[in-house]
């Protein structure tokens, strides 16, 4: 939220609010107490989601979710959708593989060829969105049909098989492995490369979002993005931007999945592009754009992945694993829709 | 070939007669028969996680699952059952039965490289694990114990031998989940006794997708004669599209559900290649709890082969039997 203007005079658009009032008034509040309304329930039921020592599983669930979804919360904000982003981590994670497997080059080299790949792959997006004045959501359904199937078709066509070529032999992959894959122990918690990498990519999306201009323009261009051209943000770079870093997440989470498994299998990915969406509208982002935050969205990923673990935890019958999902969904996004109504009441 | 067969249909039948409720023709659901009153172990509950990489939904699936049950009951386990098919996400299941220190880890590898790191955890963790159904080539080397399950390879040229008796012309070998390892050594070896054999992805989870590929290829390519699918629900799919196509294609499938074996008898399908999931699910509880009970392993750091074995016209009536 941007500060109010200070004018003179008692009008009752800028009366004081109470800082409570405030507080609750924040996107990511509702999300906040909806994650201690599930956590406090699967510590209620299930035992193992009691031990500390679980946490890192539970906060690993959490990352692989909320990696992309920083990205997407970002795009929300400013008015995008992006429906390519499941498989877009997949086919980074490809594409590594196999411009290293295939030219027998070290594992760097593919690494970065992932990176110069997952950016062009958001451009693209970005460019056709701007140029055709399409909807979003339109232009990136077409990004997610083209990169599934070119999952399969160049992963077959280059190695043969439908997942890649193991490369845990080749040149650069032990080092990769320890920047992307690694593991370390605190205490009785194993914490791993992905959630470290998620949560500064939190912290630097929520900063630029609240702290910079360039947060005021993604805010500007998610409400509305003619008045904000008329005032001088640079609409188009702002958003050709946004769908750029969705790749760098895609990246970074395409290249943890590649290091700790050592094969991308090529059909995966498929359908998480609405867990992330997820994550965002119950952290508090609007559908519409203009409205969310990165905490939130963070927050959203932490919902879904204590909830995905905690229905395995407490060791429910998982033929009910989805109805469960969706009612602890339901139950996390009315507390979210309450706390809000209280805020504004 | 001939003892393949008939070691399984006895062990298929008696499973049948286990699992299978009753086939009247008056349809509806049939009372659940009382088991013979199976005096079970006495021996302390033990903990086994079950972990698959099923989609939901896939009767072949529901068979394994049914065998761990009976084991389960039998030996008093208490059968943790989880499956997902992406393999980030079934690692991750390993790690959470890890987390639970359950007693024992049943597990299929069909996306070994993603759950290398996680089983061979679970193992360094002293928790015995066994693999079924997929993983031949890389059980071993994750420290699993036993395995269970047919070499996909070997059933594949299986199949690839009968066609070539049979005179087939061109085959279709349909692949119903991109990335399964197994079900690409299933047509790998089809192709290596039997070349004129060709492979198509469907997307297992979508039933018109299926059918309606199927349907598109038999269209477009009128000189195939056969339809090899991998899953018996596929197979009853395939046997639309090729109504739809009409086309004269005789459908065979490997894996059997009630549906498929009821088509057998009625001349639909040729045959199937059977691998006996019920045995596998059941021989994975089993070895745990001896395991766990009385310090014995199976297989000899071999894999313990439950298929496969040919089921047609001249067999299916056994295993339909009551």
């Amino acid at each position: 939220m941007t500060a109010a203007q200070a004018t003179t005079g008692a009008d009752d658009r800028v009366a004081k609010r109470s800082s409570l009032n405030l507080l609750f008034a924040r996107p990511e509040v509702g999300a906040l107490i909806g994650a201690i309304v599930v956590a406090i329930l699967f510590i209620a039921v299930a035992p193992s989601f009691r031990s500390v020592g679980n946490i890192g599983t539970i906060l690993y669930a959490a990352a692989a979710i909320g990696v992309m979804a920083v990205g997407v919360s970002l795009l929300m904000v400013g008015g995008e959708f992006d429906l390519s982003t499941g498989v877009a981590a997949t086919a980074s994670g490809i594409t590594a593989a196999l411009t290293a497997w295939n030219f027998g080059l070290n594992v760097w080299v593919g690494v970065v060829a992932a990176l110069v790949f997952s950016l062009l792959v958001g451009a693209f997006n970005g460019w056709l969105l701007m140029r055709t004045g399409l909807p979003s959501f339109l232009v990136t359904l077409g990004t997610f049909f083209i990169l599934q199937g070119a999952n399969l078709a160049v992963t077959r066509l280059v190695g043969g098989t439908v997942s890649t070529p193991p490369i845990s032999d080749m040149a650069g992959f032990a080092s990769a492995e320890k920047v992307f894959a690694w593991q370390v122990s605190v205490g009785p918690v194993s914490i791993r490369a992905l959630v470290v990498y998620w949560l500064l990519l939190v912290l630097a999306g929520a900063l630029v979002l609240q702290k910079t201009r360039i947060g005021n323009w993604i805010f500007a261009v998610g409400g509305d993005a003619a008045a904000a051209r008329a005032v001088g943000v640079p609409v188009k770079a702002v958003k050709i931007g946004l769908f750029v870093f969705v790749g760098f997440c895609a990246w970074v989470l395409g290249m943890h999945l590649l290091f700790s498994f050592n094969v991308m299998q090529s059909a995966e990915g498929v359908g998480n592009e609405f867990i992330y969406i997820i994550a965002a509208v119950v952290g508090g982002c609007l559908l519409t754009g203009g409205f969310g935050s990165v905490i939130g969205a963070a927050l959203g990923a932490l919902i879904f992945g204590m909830t995905q673990m905690g229905i395995n935890y407490a060791g429910w019958n998982v033929d009910w694993f989805y109805t469960f999902l969706g009612v602890m969904l339901l139950l996390a996004t009315l507390v979210n829709m309450y706390v809000k109504k209280k805020a504004d009441g | 070939m001939s003892r393949f067969t008939r070691v399984s249909v006895v062990a298929t039948s008696s499973l049948a007669a286990l699992t299978l409720a009753a086939c009247s023709s008056s349809g509806g659901k049939q009372p659940a028969e009382e088991g013979g009153g199976g005096g079970g172990a006495d021996t302390e509950q033990m903990t086994v996680a079950f972990i698959t990489h099923a989609a939901p939904g896939d009767t072949f699936w529901d068979q394994v699952r049914a065998g761990a049950e009976a084991a389960a009951e039998k030996d008093n386990v208490d059968l943790q059952y989880t499956a997902d098919p992406e393999g980030g996400n079934q690692a991750r299941l390993v790690q959470q039965a890890v987390d639970k220190d359950v007693d024992g880890i049943a597990v299929t590898l069909a996306k070994p490289g993603a759950m290398q790191g996680n089983v061979s955890r679970a193992v360094e963790a002293d928790i015995p694990v066994v693999a079924l159904n997929a993983g031949l080539e890389e059980w071993k080397d994750m420290g699993v114990q036993s395995y269970f399950g047919q070499d996909e390879k070997i059933a594949g040229q299986a199949a690839g031998e009968r066609l070539q008796e049979e005179g087939a012309g061109k085959t279709l070998c349909v692949i119903q989940e991109q990335g399964h390892v197994g079900l690409e050594d299933r047509c790998a070896g089809v192709k290596e006794t039997f070349p004129q054999s060709e492979k198509i992805y469907v997307k297992g989870t979508d039933s018109s997708n299926v059918q309606s590929t199927i349907t598109a290829k038999l269209q477009q390519d009128d000189s195939i004669t056969h339809v090899l699918t991998l899953g018996a629900p596929f197979a009853m799919l395939a046997l639309q599209s090729a109504d739809q196509a009409g086309s004269d294609a005789q459908v065979v499938t490997f894996d059997l559900n009630d549906e498929a074996m009821q088509a057998i008898k009625d001349g639909d399908i040729g045959w199937a290649v059977d691998q006996q999931p019920w045995l596998q699910g059941y021989l994975a509880v089993d070895s745990l709890w001896m395991d766990v009970n009385q310090g014995m392993t199976m297989g000899g750091g071999e894999p313990v082969l439950t298929g496969p074995a040919f089921v047609d016209e001249s067999n299916v009536d056994v295993l339909m039997e009551k």
